[in-house]
């Protein structure tokens, strides 16, 4: 491999607090970025990852403004430069590409507009950087990007294009201009573990081609593990942790790194999943010492005493934690034990040659499963696949469908209105947003008692308030949530409360559908642990819906696949993952990104020396 | 898996959900709520209080038509020689009665036909879609006018007149917030439950929509009274010889050069009703932008504008 | 796998569909065919509720005393006698051929009343209406632009302390300032017989028109405002700031665009405004326009002359919210194009 370049983005000692005073959102960030080398930014929520990105830029969001530091790119200080110089620097020697693609087009210009005003605000930057003529470059960064055939792409409106072309033409704003500093904002959130695949490849394949330093900030590190040559990794606002990717994922040496990796399910292996209790600690609440202490494992007094400094271990290897001889060496998980079982044991739920439809348009296929008693089937596939109209199928939310729905050998009608009481109460469904799957206007209490209430007329209030408490106790959620509303609660726990919410009428089945797609990684893996048990020890039926393949074999014993509304393949989750026979399954394995415990091999290819 | 012992969970304060009390107790709080409700404060006081402290009777003429302010009648005299003080005293309580009353009505039959079109759709939803905007396609006075024309001016009639007519855009507006809750996760939850959906209705949609409810509530009231005076002006109000500011203004008009106040007085009352009413009511607008805005980022609310979610 | 073929499930090139109508069109005739359904809604309560009128019109013109042969005579001349849809049909027919009969006051054809009314007060819609417009939008969006600043809050304070002003009320305080009390330069009342032409003496449009553009511009600057910040809040003016646009730029090309179906609905609802707006301004001085006439009309009980007025008025809404959905629908691409 090549030596990577000189230094283009020097980030020292930033500080970034709300406007006014001195809670602070970042706190001490510094890293460097050579031309051609990624850098993976990496934190949950409220890290204060987006924040510095947007610094990258000069650029600090509404209600926030910058208390110390300096932010170097390419030379120039982004922090001090004027209002002038910014607009200079932006978009042609460096340039962000947006989380969201399709709120960052404007959906009143054509996309054609949108791609060649970046060019031709700064063709004169261009013109000094002799880069050529600027359709020339722009129909070339198109066809580097995959958009070279698409016949009236320039004339399209965003609304026009798949949110994977849409991210395409954000890759082509930023690449057209040949910058030398890229910042990706999460650019594949939004999209499919295949379309994903190939935008990572493209980046990839581009930033060493022009010999770009990228900055890629992400909460997903088997994202990043696959792109980048060093980690930082970001929690409530501080750096706490920073090295090569090699090192970082192969000898974790702060806690919550470790303990993050815990919480990542693997597609290669089932494993219990670790999540952290807690939440990061607000910008205004922000403890003496180790912000992470109140939830660390490895806390002792000495933590809390005050700030803890940056520790340098060998290889370039820096952790700000005073613990670290407790931490050395690869972090390996338990093994699950999750063993198939016999297909027929007692089938709850049976459906056959269900097809849905929603107006003309089909969108299940004589789909045909089976779920049993004390057994968890996953339900995979990507967007558009028909997963979701599956589940509310069968729970009766979506009525347009023809074929059999079977609840312990009786059939169910289509509609959830046309089900009885007892049907109603035994399969329970929760939802994919916790923060609109309860009300705001009611109390926790209110909330969870509302089923037991409709179904159990007859009970006592005392009665009641017992089963209320216990089954929050069973979601781990001390009778202190009882009073509380939704909107004081975290996306964890409120899903923790739908989850009670099901469990309080004593369910036999449990329909999830995507339940912990909004969730931070660490809250998913509690959320989905807490799932396992309670399954467990209620002999729970579970339709488990989700994207993501490798939560599955945290999870479920068997699995189905769906594309387009069919069901592609079938079986024990250890076979389907392993040996896939299906091409699409096969693919989709393929595309999984994958956190590679101990040492990690970078997958960047060696820079092309090739026309720049 | 219990929670680790020790740990703190951060609460955060319930400062957004005491419903319609806690809305008003906010936006009372801001500047422009202080104002308005002061000023609307002003103006009911005098309305409500004012036939109590008439020096004189608001029908008697004790001074000559239109004459200058003096001891006896603080703003002089009206067209007939009237005490333009006591009729101005007790000229308000009516129209306010009214305006309440008519919005009270308004708001009643547009909220509750709003929620029906926009939960129960179908059907309904084209019934009283349709409806609305037969009633839509007059202008709200010209349709009191319409009905007036037709049996006369009394007060019931004029409250049903005025009431029916804010009832289509209350609809209208009540329906797109239905809408908008209708699809949220939670309503489908109890759905699932088998629960009526009248209960549902009232229940779980009709809480959530506080938020535009009282906004619409203090704009129609600022378009009741404004209707009613104005109905009032022209004529169609009560008859003669009730005080009533928007019939004082009329009736004056033409002794506006010898006493103004009689007209300008009263013109000012009802300005500051509307003033305060409209004032009040765009407090109470800003503070619901604020709830809707954070619930709807989906985040926790205390975080940071500008922190990622 | 070659890099084009690989993204082969992802292409969706935007194609038009041949099949479906143009949704433009799609609309106006949707619109269309809604409003000519509503207007004939509408013309049936207009004449249903004059027929519930306690006596009927032949009492109201000829009093309580007159004989029973008296009246009889009469209505067979209005067509009293004959049945209800009869009496719709022979009303609506006479409408549609440009004959909707005779006023009862004064006996003269409706057409003669409220065609040169309905002129004048168009005079004073469209100026109103366009006036308003232009100082609204123009105050709203440099308010956006200098959010937060003195001429942002001045003008915020304003605009709410005079948006709910009843339009008599402004016009009383207009008259006063300009007309009688503090200065004397305009005219209190217009002087115009009922029939003749507005611009024959524009002196007179000038209190009127001001009455309205003062009761409508509050609203208009406060929602072209909103509309603007809106836009300017958005995550697209935000990328377009990062792609390092020059300012002009970002304001003029990316945030307005967005801001001008807002704008529109908001400038139509102006304008059906003012149709129920005028009423009471004509009223106030005593501009012959269909307000006043609709007046004089309620207070005589002249039947046909309200028929046709309300009538007219609604087929006035109609059109207005016809044309507003259009233009929106023209300025939003997202739902103009098919995907």
């Amino acid at each position: 491999m090549t030596p990577p370049g000189d230094v283009k983005v020097d980030v020292q000692g930033l500080r970034i607090v709300l406007a006014g005073g001195s809670a602070d959102v970042v706190d001490g960030v510094s890293f460097q970025v050579r031309s051609g080398e990624l850098l993976g930014l990496v934190g949950e929520s409220g890290s204060g990852k987006t924040t510095v990105a947007l610094a990258l830029l000069g650029h600090v969001r509404r209600g926030l403004e910058v208390a110390a530091g300096r932010v170097l790119v390419g030379g120039n200080d982004m922090v001090k430069a004027s209002e002038q110089q910014l607009q200079r620097l932006r978009g042609a020697e460096v340039v962000y590409i947006p989380q969201d693609p399709a709120s960052a087009l404007n959906p009143a210009l054509r996309v054609g507009t949108q791609l060649k005003e970046v060019l031709q605000t700064h063709r004169q930057v261009a013109a000094a950087k002799r880069l050529g003529d600027p359709k020339a470059r722009l129909q070339q960064t198109l066809e580097e990007v995959g958009l070279g055939t698409i016949p009236r792409l320039l004339k399209a409106y965003p609304h026009q294009l798949s949110g994977g072309q849409q991210q395409r033409v954000a890759l082509a704003m930023a690449f057209a201009p040949r910058p030398s500093v890229i910042v990706l904002d999460e650019p594949t959130t939004a999209l499919d573990v295949t379309t994903q695949r190939h935008v990572l490849d493209t980046v990839r394949r581009l930033c060493s081609a022009y010999g770009v330093a990228a900055v890629y900030i992400s909460h997903d590190l088997a994202v990043v593990g696959s792109l980048a040559s060093t980690l930082t990794v970001m929690y409530a606002g501080k750096v706490i942790e920073s090295g090569t990717t090699a090192a970082v994922f192969g000898r974790p040496a702060h806690p919550y790194t470790r303990r993050l990796l815990r919480a990542i399910p693997s597609p290669e292996r089932s494993e219990v999943l670790e999540g952290i209790e807690g939440q990061p600690p607000h910008p205004t609440r922000r403890p003496r010492g180790c912000d992470f202490a109140p939830r660390c494992p490895l806390a002792v007094p000495a933590c809390s005493d005050g700030p803890i400094p940056l520790i340098s271990l060998p290889g370039g290897h820096l952790v700000r934690c005073i613990r670290t001889e407790l931490t050395t060496g690869p972090d390996v998980r338990d093994p699950l034990e999750i063993s198939a079982r016999p297909e027929d044991r007692d089938t709850q739920l049976r459906v056959s040659g269900l097809s849905a439809r929603y107006g003309t348009t089909e969108v299940l296929s004589d789909v045909t499963l089976t779920v049993g008693r004390d057994q968890c089937v996953a339900l995979v596939g990507e967007s558009g696949s028909g997963k979701t109209t599956l589940a509310r199928c069968v729970v009766g939310l979506h009525a347009s469908w023809s074929g059999q729905v079977q609840f312990r050998g009786q059939d169910l009608p289509p509609s959830a209105q046309q089900r009885r009481p007892q049907v109603l109460q035994a399969i329970q469904y929760i939802f994919q947003n916790p923060y609109t799957a309860l009300n705001p206007r009611k109390t926790i209490g209110q909330i969870i008692e509302k089923p037991l209430h409709h179904f159990y007329p007859s009970l006592s209030r005392a009665e009641r308030d017992e089963r209320v408490t216990s089954v929050l106790s069973d979601v781990a959620l001390g009778p202190d949530f009882w009073s509380r509303y939704p909107d004081q609660l975290s996306g964890g726990e409120r899903q923790r409360v739908a989850i009670a919410r099901a469990l309080v009428v004593s369910p036999d089945l449990l329909v999830c559908d995507e339940i912990t797609s909004a969730l931070d990684v660490s809250v998913q893996a509690t959320i989905v642990e807490l799932l396992r048990h309670l399954q467990a020890e209620r002999h729970l039926s579970l339709l488990f819906i989700t994207h993501n393949l490798a939560l599955v074999r945290s999870i479920a014993q068997t699995v189905a696949v769906l594309s387009l509304g069919k069901v592609v393949e079938s079986g024990p989750v250890k076979r389907v993952f392993e040996r896939p026979e299906n091409p699409y399954t096969v693919r989709l394995m393929e595309d999984v990104p994958k956190v590679v415990r101990g040492e990690q091999q970078s997958r960047l290819p060696a820079p092309d020396p090739g026309p720049r | 898996m219990a929670t680790t012992p020790g740990m703190t969970v951060p609460v955060l304060p319930a400062r957004r959900h005491g419903g319609w009390a806690a809305i008003l107790r906010q936006a009372a709080s801001l500047p422009r709520g202080r104002f308005g409700l002061g000023v609307l404060g002003l103006v009911v006081a005098v309305a409500v209080v004012g036939p109590f402290v008439a020096p004189h009777s608001a029908t008697a003429s004790i001074v000559a038509p239109f004459a200058s302010p003096s001891r006896q009648a603080i703003l002089g005299g009206d067209l007939l020689g009237r005490d333009a003080l006591s009729r101005v005293l007790n000229g308000g309580w009516v129209l306010l009665a009214m305006a309440a009353a008519a919005t009270a009505l308004g708001v009643t039959v547009g909220t509750a036909s709003g929620i029906a079109a926009g939960y129960l759709q179908g059907r309904s939803d084209g019934i009283i879609m349709r409806t609305v905007d037969v009633i839509l396609a007059f202008p709200q006075l010209v349709f009191a006018l319409l009905l007036v024309s037709i049996l006369g001016p009394t007060v019931w009639l004029t409250i049903l007149a005025v009431g029916l007519s804010h009832a289509p855009q209350v609809a209208r507006v009540m329906r797109s917030a239905t809408l908008d809750v209708s699809e949220r996760d939670f309503v489908k939850a109890t759905e699932l439950l088998g629960v009526k959906r009248r209960r549902i209705m009232a229940e779980e949609i009709l809480p959530n929509l506080v938020s535009p409810l009282m906004v619409e509530i203090g704009l129609r009231l600022t378009y009741s009274i404004v209707i009613i005076a104005g109905l009032s002006f022209l004529g169609f109000g009560q008859p003669p010889p009730s005080p009533n500011w928007g019939i004082m203004i009329n009736e004056n008009r033409q002794g506006l050069v010898l006493n103004p106040w009689a007209v300008v007085v009263p013109a000012i009352l009802i300005a500051l009703l509307t003033i305060g009413a409209s004032t009040f009511t765009d407090a109470v607008a800003r503070v619901t932008i604020g709830i809707d805005r954070e619930a709807e980022a989906g985040a926790l609310p205390a975080l940071v504008a500008g922190e990622d979610p | 796998m070659s890099l084009n073929t690989a993204f082969a499930s992802d292409v969706a090139p935007p194609r038009p569909r041949a099949a479906e109508p143009h949704p433009v069109i799609r609309l106006v005739v949707q619109r269309v065919a809604l409003g000519v359904l509503t207007l004939g809604v509408v013309s049936v309560i207009i004449f249903a509720a004059t027929v519930a009128l306690p006596g009927n019109a032949a009492t109201a013109i000829l009093g309580h005393s007159a004989t029973p042969a008296q009246l009889h005579a009469l209505e067979v001349q209005l067509h009293l006698n004959r049945s209800v849809f009869d009496q719709y049909g022979s009303w609506i027919g006479g409408i549609l051929t440009g004959h909707p009969g005779k006023s009862l006051a004064n006996g003269m054809p409706v057409w003669s009343i409220v065609g040169p009314a309905a002129l004048n007060s168009a005079v004073l819609v469209a100026l109103s209406g366009v006036i308003a417009s232009i100082v609204g939008v123009t105050l709203g969006a440099v308010a956006a632009l200098r959010k937060d600043s003195l001429f942002d809050h001045a003008s915020s304070v304003l605009a709410l302390a005079v948006t709910s002003l009843p339009e008599f009320v402004v016009a009383i305080t207009l008259i006063i300032l300009f007309a009688t009390v503090v200065w004397h330069v305009l005219p209190a009342v217009s002087l115009l017989a009922p029939g003749t032409y507005a611009w024959a003496n524009p002196r007179e449009l000038i209190l009127p028109v001001a009455t309205l553009v003062v009761v409508t511009v509050p609203y208009i600057i406060r929602m072209t405002r909103a509309a603007m910040v809106e836009a300017l809040a958005s995550d697209y003016v935000e990328m377009a700031r990062l792609k390092g646009l020059p300012v002009r730029r970002v304001v003029v090309v990316h945030a307005l665009p967005n801001a001008v179906a807002p704008v529109v609905q908001v400038l139509g609802l102006t304008f059906l405004y003012l149709a129920g707006g005028i009423v009471v301004v004509e009223f106030v001085f005593a501009f012959p326009g269909i307000g006043q006439s609709l007046v004089n009309a309620v207070t005589n009980r002249d039947v046909p002359v309200i028929q046709m007025i309300v009538l007219l008025l609604a087929g006035f809404y109609v059109l207005v919210n016809i044309m507003t959905d259009v233009v929106a629908l023209l300025a939003t691409p997202r739902r103009r194009l098919p995907r």
